[in-house]
Order: structure tokens, then sequence, then C-alpha cells
């Protein structure tokens, strides 16, 4: 028995370790996170083996053979030697673990020199992005741009409800929570694109919260950084100009809304392209700032109540002409 | 009509809860006119006003039912200071399938009634899952809508813990655990009576929340505020309906723990009490402990919700965070509630089908205690990423993995018990060795989740999905499984048909492998849980596992077959057909109306198979039973 058991588990922990995974690892911390999950492996598998193994060997060895219905086993009441050693074992082995992940959990926490600062904003149902510019002025982008090898370290908020701001790729997640600050660092090393998931049910558009995180190399990024400071971006949270398609990409109305001239494809709330035809401004000012007044065939209340608020007046308008005017040939 | 309408019963209780909503609306007009809101528009209610009325209804129209079904005339005639009414025993017992559809004070109508009203639920909690998976399906959006969708899993989830795991195992408790003690009923039988008609209410009112304006809550079984203080109404039915559960959950915690101090048999000490009694007495402590808790949270989201405090408004000084660390300090301990009466069970059947007396009794006992004290102290680690203070994580970290310790100690002394007996592999003992290996697996994903940084990476995923059901459904479920096919004879007078409940297994077995061992590749490669929609490389995965969760699903209605076909036509029972020792088994199957025509008298452990002419307990007349100079006595022949 413990010759199939010590064999079963070198197996099965060969399997845990070949099978791949994990998404691809792009970031510092991913490292010593895959690795703690290799030794959770090596320390798991056995214990499963070990239980599986008595249980079969039980089946097979000790089942009732014909003739022994009315047979009883030995009456073995304990054992206090065995005992001690199920209850210590275990112990070690727990505190084992705990401490290695705990050095991990330091060691992927820590503080590190040059690190740039980014503020991120969720929203029903969209990530806003927010990097400290000249003069105290922050560059908002709607897409998260991090030069390679530099750490980063995140400032999460949430306006409305909880969110997740959670790459896979970086492996770190925590929730964007209304009303505190809650951060977390990380340092990307591997240059591409990865998608940037809520993690945290927020509604309807949860799961088409997405966003993409682009590592570039130190050049790209400030050049694309500069790119991003230039044209006057509106303040957080929408706000006055006649940037309408700005104020649609910045406010996350694509989360939910599919609308050709933006380029969305969401499927939450109604098509905005189908429903917007013919309609004029008043109506679809209306719709931002009370969209209960008039609901869409097939679609429920859901749609938060207070954009008006949160785009002001002149938001409002310079939203509702945009919307107006893409949409008039339907 | 008319007298049908004045006697206790559903039609009563039906005219009632009519007048108890009259009686809501009354109240929501009155006070909407004295503050000159507006009422009536259009001929009609205003749709304020409509909703006022609803939430009201749900708070206290029940009550009224339960008024209306009976459940407090005792108690309102003994209020009134009449006479007192001489107990006749007709709230007692069932001769024919309507007195379990009337409010019942015998403890084994009232068992039924759970285990029976909970498979109900979890037959529809189940539907709802086949409809979660055939979204899931396929990638991008099939057949339900994102908000319908999110009510899907948020009512399975609500059913199945709050309608199925913990009240069934209530139910089976209810039961058996009198019987196990040598009392003739619970200690207050009326309470009882009314804990199980709060259970349909809150189901119902679960259930009937799809058809409320703007659908069904939506916002998982957690809730979490401001999500659930922003939702549409739908959201009350589950803020409500969970204050019956747990009300429901407190009353039969309370019933056990004063049945168990005090009504046990003589000798029936502490010590030889079967761990299906520990394993209840330690569950009733933390539903007695911890449900307030949940209750708290909820009604803090009511309060939000319906009358604008501030709770979990961040921009009044609410504090979001609030709400997670009062719901969890519940909700963790709620775990062990669905798992320790399962390890109760699992100790019954493993002992008694291996022919050999359960190893290391009293660490058994004890390690259902120190899992109880451990229980409390590991809330926390559902919220690693919830951006609470950052050094709470490292304690709960350790506290999370050290309440392995005593898991661990009883799967160790339950696989000692199987070593060298003469195993019976029928039914209950299938699902009691698919339990031992699958809660393992579940655990072993436990302990990967109490570690910090990995639990970081995974919370939110498909991963914790995965452990979850493994606990809930490879743990709880098949230990539920086990229990009720090893009881079945006893609770029906008749017995199951063995091939059915051996198929039953074995394709439940597979497919539920099928279904949930996938989602830890899922989870682990980044996919999201709580989602309608998902990335194209988890497609391949999310078919298998659909296709998987149909055949599990599946099985369950041959479970289903087995026991209303059995219950209808099986071949008798005989009295003892497992050769246990424990007294419900010494009675006639099904028991005597009173349990006992003669009060037992207890003699030894219950667990001593193989020992030569051991018996456990005596059927001695009452008086010759009962000893004169109480407690004390019976401690000499102490000796297990």
């Amino acid at each position: 028995m413990l010759g199939i058991g010590v064999v079963a588990s070198i197996l099965g922990i060969a399997a845990g370790l070949l099978i791949d995974w994990f998404p691809v690892a792009a970031s510092e911390e991913a490292k010593p996170i895959d690795t703690l999950w290799d030794v959770l492996i090596i320390a798991s598998v056995p214990v499963f083996v070990g239980v599986s193994v008595v249980v079969l060997f039980s089946v097979v060895k000790f089942r009732m053979r014909p003739g022994e219905e009315e047979l009883d086993g030995p009456p073995i009441h304990g054992n206090t030697k065995l005992e001690v050693v199920w209850t210590a074992i275990p112990a070690i082995l727990l505190v084992g673990l705990c401490t290695y992940a705990f050095i991990v959990l330091t060691d992927v926490e820590k503080a590190q020199a040059n690190t740039m600062e980014v503020r991120v904003v969720g929203e029903q149902f969209a990530w806003t992005f927010f990097y400290p510019g000249e003069d105290g002025k922050e560059i908002s982008a709607t897409e998260l741009h991090l030069p390679i090898d530099r750490p980063v370290k995140f400032t999460l908020q949430a306006k409305d409800v909880l969110h997740d701001f959670w790459i896979p790729a970086f492996r770190m997640k925590k929730d964007a929570v209304p009303g505190i600050n809650v951060t977390y660092r990380v340092t990307p090393n591997r240059l591409g694109e990865y998608p940037i998931v809520c993690a945290e049910l927020c509604g309807l558009g949860h799961a088409t919260m997405r966003a993409t995180a682009v590592v570039q190399t130190e050049a790209d990024f400030a050049s694309w950084l500069e790119e991003a400071a230039k044209p006057p971006a509106p303040p957080a949270g929408g706000g006055g100009g006649d940037n309408g398609k700005g104020l649609f990409t910045s406010n996350g109305c694509g989360g939910c809304h599919t609308l050709a001239d933006a380029g969305t494809n969401a499927t939450v709330g109604p098509n905005l392209d189908e429903v917007l035809a013919g309609k004029d401004e008043a109506f679809i000012k209306t719709s931002i700032e009370d969209p209960s007044a008039e609901i869409a065939n097939g679609y429920s209340d859901t749609m938060p109540k207070d954009y008006g608020q949160r785009l002001g007046a002149d938001g409002v308008d310079a939203l509702a002409k945009y919307l107006s005017e893409v949409t008039k040939e339907g | 009509m008319t007298a049908r309408l004045r006697a206790p019963g559903l039609p009563r209780a039906g005219f009632f809860l009519v007048l108890g909503t009259l009686f809501c609306a009354a109240i929501i007009i009155a006070a909407r006119e004295a503050y000159g809101f507006p009422v009536f528009a259009d001929g009609g209610i205003t749709t304020k006003a409509q909703n006022a009325i609803l939430l009201l209804s749900l708070l206290i129209a029940p009550l009224w039912f339960l008024i209306g079904l009976g459940a407090f005339d005792y108690w309102f005639y003994w209020a009134a200071g009449k006479k007192e009414r001489a107990e006749d025993h007709s709230g007692h017992g069932a001769t024919s399938w309507t007195d379990y559809f009337r409010v019942n004070t015998d403890h084994k109508v009232i068992g039924i009634q759970y285990v029976v009203t909970s498979f109900f639920f979890m037959m529809i909690g189940g539907l709802l899952a086949m409809l979660v998976r055939a979204e899931l399906a396929a990638p991008g959006s099939q057949f339900v809508d994102a908000n319908a969708f999110n009510g899907l899993f948020s009512v399975h989830a609500s059913l199945m813990i709050f309608l199925f795991i913990i009240p069934v195992f209530a139910g089976l408790a209810n039961y058996v655990l009198p019987l196990m003690i040598g009392a003739p009923d619970m200690a207050f039988p009326r309470l009882n009576a009314l804990s199980f008609w709060m259970l349909p209410i809150a189901g119902i009112m679960m259930t009937a929340s799809f058809v409320a304006p703007g659908g069904s809550f939506s916002t998982g079984w957690t809730a979490y505020a401001p999500l659930s203080t922003s939702a549409p109404l739908g959201q009350m039915f589950f803020t409500i309906g969970v204050q019956f559960a747990g009300v429901s959950s407190i009353a039969t915690a309370l019933n056990f723990l004063v049945t168990i101090i005090t009504m046990r048999a003589p000798g029936m000490s502490f010590w030889r009490m079967p761990l299906l009694v520990w394993a209840n007495f330690s569950t009733s402590l933390l539903v007695v402990i911890a449900t307030p808790f949940v209750a708290a949270s909820q009604f803090f989201v009511l309060f939000d919700y319906a009358l604008g405090f501030n709770f979990f408004r961040p921009e009044k000084d609410g504090d979001v965070l609030m709400y997670q660390h009062v719901f969890w300090f519940y909700s963790h301990p709620a775990v062990y509630i669905m798992m320790l009466p399962g390890f109760g069970i699992i100790s019954e059947i493993l002992s008694v089908k291996s022919r050999k007396p359960i190893f290391g009794y009293r660490m058994m006992a004890f390690s259902l205690l120190a899992i109880v004290l451990l229980g409390f102290t590991v809330w926390a680690h559902h919220m690693f990423v919830s951006g609470m203070q950052d050094w709470i994580r490292i304690p709960m970290m350790v506290t999370t993995a050290i309440i392995a310790v005593p898991t661990g100690i009883k799967i160790f002394s339950w696989l000692a018990t199987l070593w060298k007996g003469v195993l019976h592999l029928d039914t209950p003992m299938l699902w009691a060795l698919g339990f031992l290996t699958m809660f393992t697996l579940g655990g072993i994903s436990g302990v990967i989740l109490a570690m910090v940084p990995m639990d970081i990476y995974v919370s939110d995923t498909y991963f914790i999905v995965a452990h979850i059901h493994y606990v809930l459904y490879g743990g709880s479920l098949f230990t539920i499984y086990a229990g009720v096919y090893y009881w079945f004879p006893k609770m029906t007078g008749r017995m199951f048909d063995e091939r059915l409940g051996k198929a039953h297994f074995w394709l439940t077995f597979v497919s539920f492998n099928a279904t949930f061992g996938p989602m830890h590749l899922v989870g682990v490669k980044g996919m999201p849980r709580r989602v309608a929609d998902y990335a194209e490389e988890f497609a391949a995965w999310n078919l298998f596992i659909s296709l998987s969760s149909f055949v599990l699903g599946l099985s369950t209605l041959i479970f289903l077959y087995n026991m209303v076909s059995s219950w209808r036509g099986g071949p008798r029972a005989s009295a003892n057909p497992w050769r246990a020792f424990t007294l419900e088994w010494q009675v006639s199957s099904p028991p005597p109306i009173f349990n006992f025509d003669r009060i037992p008298t207890v003699v030894g452990g219950p667990y001593e198979y193989g020992v030569p002419g051991h018996v456990h307990g005596i059927m001695e007349p009452a008086e010759e039973a009962r000893p004169k100079q109480a407690a004390g006595a019976s401690s000499a022949e102490e000796g297990v």
C-alpha cells in the first residue's frame, strides 16, 4: 500500500507541475506566486493520495465477504501515539506553509524605489486611469499604459459600488471600494497587451467591465503619455466641453451600450445605434438624466440614475448633441 | 366554509395572508397621506406606494400567515389567561398526508416536513444551476440577459444554502436526535413547529423574487453593499427572506441545545452520546452565536435601502467594508454549520458499516468543539482582497490553516475506523466513502486558499466556485445523501432500492468530478466567477463542464424516483436493518408516536461493535429506569 501511495503521489505531483496552470506572467510578482503554487501542489497531492489509497485499500482488503454478514471488526478504540502524530505533523506542515506564504507576501508587497503612481477609478462599468502630470494636473486615459521594469503603485477608487482591479498576468488584485483608497504594487516585466478584469460582482455589466493594460518600453510610454496629455482631457467624472465622444468613452457608457461611432459593442443596455435612431436631442437628454422615463423594449430599469449629476448640465448637453448626431442615420 | 376559515390550517392562513397584506397597504397609504406623499395616480396606486406596500408586506404578512396557520394559537390562549388547555396531543403525529400540511408538534413529522421541503427547494435551486450552466455552455450571451443571469446564480446559491443544506440537516437531526438520546420529543415542540413553518416562507419569498419588478435579487448570495442597497426591489426578497430562514435556524438550534442538555435518557452521559448528537450540539452553538450577525447585516441593508440610513454610504460617513465584516462573521461559521452535522452523520455510518467502534471517540468530539471555537477566528480570509487593513491578513491566514488540524484529526480517525473492519459497501457507505475523498479535496483547496498571496490571485475566480462545490456538494450534500439513505428505513418504515441507490452514487460521483474538477483549471487560468460571458480560451472547458453538469442534474432524478417509489411501495423495513447500537434503531420503524413505550436506560457507549455481548441502551419501564438519586450514580460505570 505504501508503495502504491508513493508512486501515485509522485505521478500526481508530476502531473500537477506539468499542467500549464497560469496565464502568461508579466510582472516580477508572478514568479514567487507561481512557485508558491508549485510548493502547495507538492504538499497537497500526497495528502489526497494518502486518504484515497487508504480508502481504496480498505475497500479491497476489508470488504465484507460472503459469510461475514454477522461478523464484527476488532474493538479498537484509539491509539494515543497515532493521534498525536496525525495532529502534530499537519500542524507543523501548515505552520511551515504559512511561514513560506508570509515570506512570499512580504516579498511581493514591499515598497520599491522609483515607483510610478497611477490612480485607478472604477465605475459601472468602466475603468479610468489617472497619471500625475505637469503642475499637479492629472492625465486621464481609458487604456492602462505602463513602462516596462518600473514599479507601479495603483491607488484604487470606486465611484458607485465595489469593483476589483485585476490583471491576471500581474497576479495581484484588490477591490476598489467606495469611500476609501486601496493600494497595491506590481512591477511589469514583459512587453505586450494584457486584459484587465473586474473581479467583484458590480451589477449588470460586470462581465463586460474590461480594459487593456499595455506594457511598453520607457520611450514608447513617454511619448504615449505626452500624446495623452495634449488634448485637454475632460476632468474627472466628465464635465464641460463639447467633446461628446470623449464623454461617452470616459464615463463608461460603452461598458453597456453599443455605439458604432465610438467603436463599442456591449450588449448590457440597448444598442444606441438602433434605439436612438431618429430621436431628438431632448429625448436623449431625458434618457440620460432620468433613465426610468422610457425603457427600451426588452430591457429593465437598471441604468444608474446619477449621470445627470456626474456629467453636469453642460456635459449632458454635449453628450446628447453628440449622440443625436452620430445616430441620425440609424 | 366559515368553519374552515375559523379553524387553524392552510385555508385560514391564506385568508390571514390577504388580511395581512391589506393591513400593510393601509399602513402605507395612511402614512403617505399623512406626510403628503402622492398615493393615488391615474386611477391606481403610484409605483412608489406599490413598492412600499410590497416591501412592508414581505416583512409583516408572513406573521399573519403564521397566526392564521395556528402556530401561535396555544400561546395566545395561554397569554389571554384562559384556563390551561389539557394537552390532548391532537397536534401530534401523522395518520394521513394532510397532517404534514398543518402545524404539527411531533418531531418526527417536523423532521420529515423539513427534509421534504428542503429537497423541494434543492430541486428548484438545481434547476437554476442548470440554467446557469446552459448559459455558460458557450461564450457570449445566449438566452438570458445579464440581469437574469445574475439573478439565476444569486437565487441558486441562496436557496441551496439557506433553504437546503442548513435546514435539511436540521430536519434529519429533528427526526433522529430525540430518538438517539432517548427523549420522547424535542424540548419545545410548539417552537419546533413554528421554526419549520418559517422555512417555506423564506423559500417561497426567494423563489418568488423572479416576478418582482426589476427582476430577482442579483447581487449574489453575499449581497455586498452598496450594490445591494441600490438594487431593484427584488433584493428585498433576499434581505427579508434571510431573516425568516435565520429566525427558524436560531429557534431550532436553541431547541436542540435545550433538548440535548436536559432530555437525555438516564445513563446517557455526554461521553456516551452518539457523535451525531455531539455534532448537532456544536452546530447549534455556532447557529445561536453567529446567525444574529447575518440578521444584523441584512437589517443594515434593509434600513439603507428602505429608510435612507447611511450604514454603507461613504459620502455620509458610512463604511462599505463593515458590511463584509458583519456578513462574514456569520457566513464563515455558516460553512461549519453546513458541515459539522454531516461529520456527525459520517461518524454514525462509518462505525456501523465498518462494524467497529469509532476511532478516537473523545478526540472526535473535542475536534468538533475546536472547530466551533476556531470557526469564529477566520472570517476575514474571505476579505484578503477587500482593502481592509493589511496586517489582519496574517493572523487570519494562520487560524485558517490551523482549522485544518481538527478537520484532519476527523478524517484520519475515520480512516482508522475503516481499518481492519468488515466493510458493508451498501449505498449509505458508498456516500460516506465518497465524502471522505471529495471533502479531502475541498479541504486541500481550502488550505491553498488560506495562503494570502495565492488567495489574492484566485479569489473571485472559478477556483473559488470549484472549492465551494467540493466542500458543499462533495462534502455536505454527500453526507446528506448518506444520511437520508441511512435513516430512510427508520423514517418511512420501508427499504429503498439498493441498485438505484448505487447507480445514483456512481453517476453523481463521476459527473460531480467532471463538473467541478475542471473549474480549478479555468479558475487558475483566469476566468472570473459570476460572469455570463467569458473569453474564447475557456470555451472548450466550459462546454465540457456544462454537459457534465446536465448529467449531474439527471442523476438527482434517480434519487428522487428511488425515494418516492420506495416510500410508496418499498419492502417493509425491520426495526434495525443495519444492526446498529444507537437508540433510534431499538424501536420500531417508523417509531411509535411517543418514541419509547418504555424510557430506555443507557448502560454503555454507542459504538461498541465487536465487543462481545455489548448493549448501549436497555428498555426498562420508566419508573424502574429513572434513578431516584439523580446524577452521579451512573458515572461509576464509565470506562469506554
